[in-house]
């Protein structure tokens, strides 16, 4: 019986012959915290008396929630992350820095690595081909002091894509389709592979916003296969090196499978106040909102900001509307201002951030007042996320956000030429 | 043999719901933080909350975060367990390492307020209220044993290594 991607890269990382359903100790790749969850990983790296270490060069810190800090809480948090860096020699990426995941992206995880950060859209590098997954700091702590970890080695389900989107439509609406059809619930504990043509008109910004969100249907991971755009990826990351194909058996055996014809998805919403209450977004028209947050680890790349761009040059946004863009990385926000994005969003009205993930949780740049409406393009819209839990958060694409800006209200992005 | 009173929870309940980001500058002063336990799903919650009660919930417990952050100022609150029909994946696996069990059952006879006996032991939750048995289902070996441990830094001080 062939394996799954998943049951290969954890067969190759633990030593043994891994199926659904054991349990194995695997060699970690790369483990990272961030500013809100790695104070207590230091503090639980330090009671379990882990003086050292496994490898500094494989371990990382991301001052990217609260970037610059807002508060002198998070200062000092953000003080301890440093002292620590400069004690263990472990990689840090401050404030400014970008935010982790999209660095983890540019920068560090390779196709067949097992990566783990104590943050829960660590799946995000699973666009690579990476088994990338969240998990929490005591879990991280003891991943800092022993470079491996205990893992459950999931049941796969199998995701066929066939395909192109249509104008429009783009990633964020083809993994809202799928947390939509199974549930918020719907994979927990268990692997997202996805596979089939449609995979190949992905680019590899689209499948990491596929991957970042496979945890809001309750996923370890969501993996993709690598490819000739995988390839091109790292290559333009200077990574070449980095590269291996990687895919699943044909033989191998999958819980289920769930086929999508990239044709046939629409703009959807996400409404309030879970991701799995879907509905398109022209039926959403009239809704009104109040601010518009493009960014973060879901859609905060290049491409989306080109998506967005595009769609408001020359025009402003609507005058009841707060247009928020927050670029992912450095890389992200100087790509942005040498092809004139910056410029023609600042011309729209939009409030440029630095790149990290404040508004995304509420904690800093962009919280919601009582009664507020935001439509974010973010992977989260449970109650309170965005500081007020009397405010209301509608998830979309970059594109639906665009268009929802120029109107003040929820707009399928078809609507706007 | 835990015994308290049930603290009833509907679905999804998640980590914003437990210990919401614009919290997050409390998270190196715990005592402070877990005033605020459950804010989002019962204002009223923390203030009620005894040593040795339940938080009995319905399907997807915990989803979101991975914020050890959660699990601990459910502990630090004297929560006992936790029951559900239902726990995401990082809050479960977060929960045991802080040595707070997760017990998965059909809670949708357990009403708020009931009183409740845990036998960890035998699996059996008793809903002394209702005169109702109940039994739950058995954690894999590694986490059985991190639970014993009081969680996963008692457990790697003890053993300096995962033993499987």
């Amino acid at each position: 019986m062939g394996k799954t991607l998943a049951e290969k890269i954890l067969s190759q990382k633990s030593g043994s012959d891994a199926r659904s359903g054991d349990i194995v100790i695997a060699r970690v790749d790369l483990v990272f915290a961030q500013d809100t969850t790695g104070p207590l990983t230091i503090r639980q790296f330090q009671a379990c008396n882990l003086k050292r270490l496994a490898d500094p060069k494989k371990t990382a810190l991301f001052l990217d929630h609260a970037a610059p800090s807002p508060n002198r809480q998070i200062s000092n948090d953000h003080r301890l992350l440093r002292q620590f860096a400069g004690e263990t020699g472990c990689l840090i990426y401050d404030v400014g820095g970008g935010i982790c995941h999209q660095i983890v992206a540019e920068a560090l995880a390779k196709p067949g690595d097992v990566i783990v950060g104590a943050d829960s859209h660590t799946v995000t590098a699973g666009g690579l081909g990476a088994f990338a997954t969240g998990m929490g700091s005591s879990d991280v702590a003891i991943i800092f002091g022993l470079g491996k970890t205990w893992l459950r080695v999931p049941e796969s389900i199998k995701i066929m894509l066939s395909g192109k989107f249509s104008r429009g439509v783009g990633a964020k609406d083809l993994i809202l389709n799928l947390i939509g059809n199974i549930g918020a619930d719907g994979a927990t504990y268990k692997a997202l592979e996805f596979g089939g043509d449609g995979v190949k008109n992905l680019t590899m910004s689209q499948r990491f916003t596929v991957a970042n969100m496979a945890v809001e249907a309750g996923a370890k991971v969501g993996l993709f296969p690598t490819d000739g755009t995988t390839r091109n990826y790292l290559k333009s990351q200077g990574r070449i090196d980095h590269y291996q194909p990687m895919s699943a058996d044909n033989d191998a055996s999958y819980e289920r499978t769930i086929n999508i014809d990239l044709a046939a998805v629409e703009p959807l919403v996400a409404k309030p106040h879970n991701v799995d209450n879907i509905a398109p977004a022209r039926e959403l028209k009239g809704t009104k909102i109040q601010q518009v947050f493009i960014g973060t680890c879901t859609n905060g790349r290049l491409e989306d900001i080109a998506i967005v761009a595009k769609m408001l040059k020359g025009k402003r946004s609507h005058p009841e509307t707060r247009l928020i863009v927050a670029p992912a990385s450095p890389q992200v926000l100087l790509a942005a201002v040498q092809a004139g994005y910056i410029h023609t969003l600042v011309k729209a009205g939009a409030i440029i951030l630095p790149p990290g993930c404040g508004a995304c949780l509420g904690l800093h740049q962009g919280v919601l007042a009582d009664g507020e409406s935001c439509l974010s393009t973010a992977n989260r819209n449970f109650k309170g996320r965005m500081g007020s839990p009397e405010a209301f958060i509608y998830l979309g694409s970059p594109a639906t956000a665009a268009a929802t800006a120029l109107a003040g209200e929820i707009t399928d992005p078809r609507e706007v030429a | 043999m835990l015994r308290g009173r049930a603290f009833k929870f509907g679905d999804n309940i998640s980590t914003d719901h437990i210990t919401p980001g614009r919290l997050a500058h409390l998270r190196s002063n715990l005592p402070e933080l877990a005033k605020h336990v459950m804010e989002d799903a019962d204002p009223t919650f923390a203030s009620r909350v005894e040593k040795g009660d339940f938080i009995v919930a319905g399907s997807n417990f915990g989803l979101g975060s991975s914020r050890e952050h959660a699990p601990l100022v459910i502990k630090m609150a004297g929560v006992s367990a936790i029951l559900a029909k239902s726990v995401a994946r990082i809050f479960f696996r977060n929960a045991i390492n802080l040595g707070l069990p997760v017990l998965i059952c059909d809670t949708d006879n357990i009403d708020d307020g009931d009183e409740l006996e845990v036998d960890l032991g035998k699996g059996t939750v008793n809903d002394i209220t209702k005169s109702n048995q109940l039994t739950f289902g058995k954690l894999p070996e590694v986490m059985l044993r991190i639970l014993d441990e009081g969680g996963l830094v008692p457990y790697i001080q003890k053993y300096g290594d995962f033993k499987l």
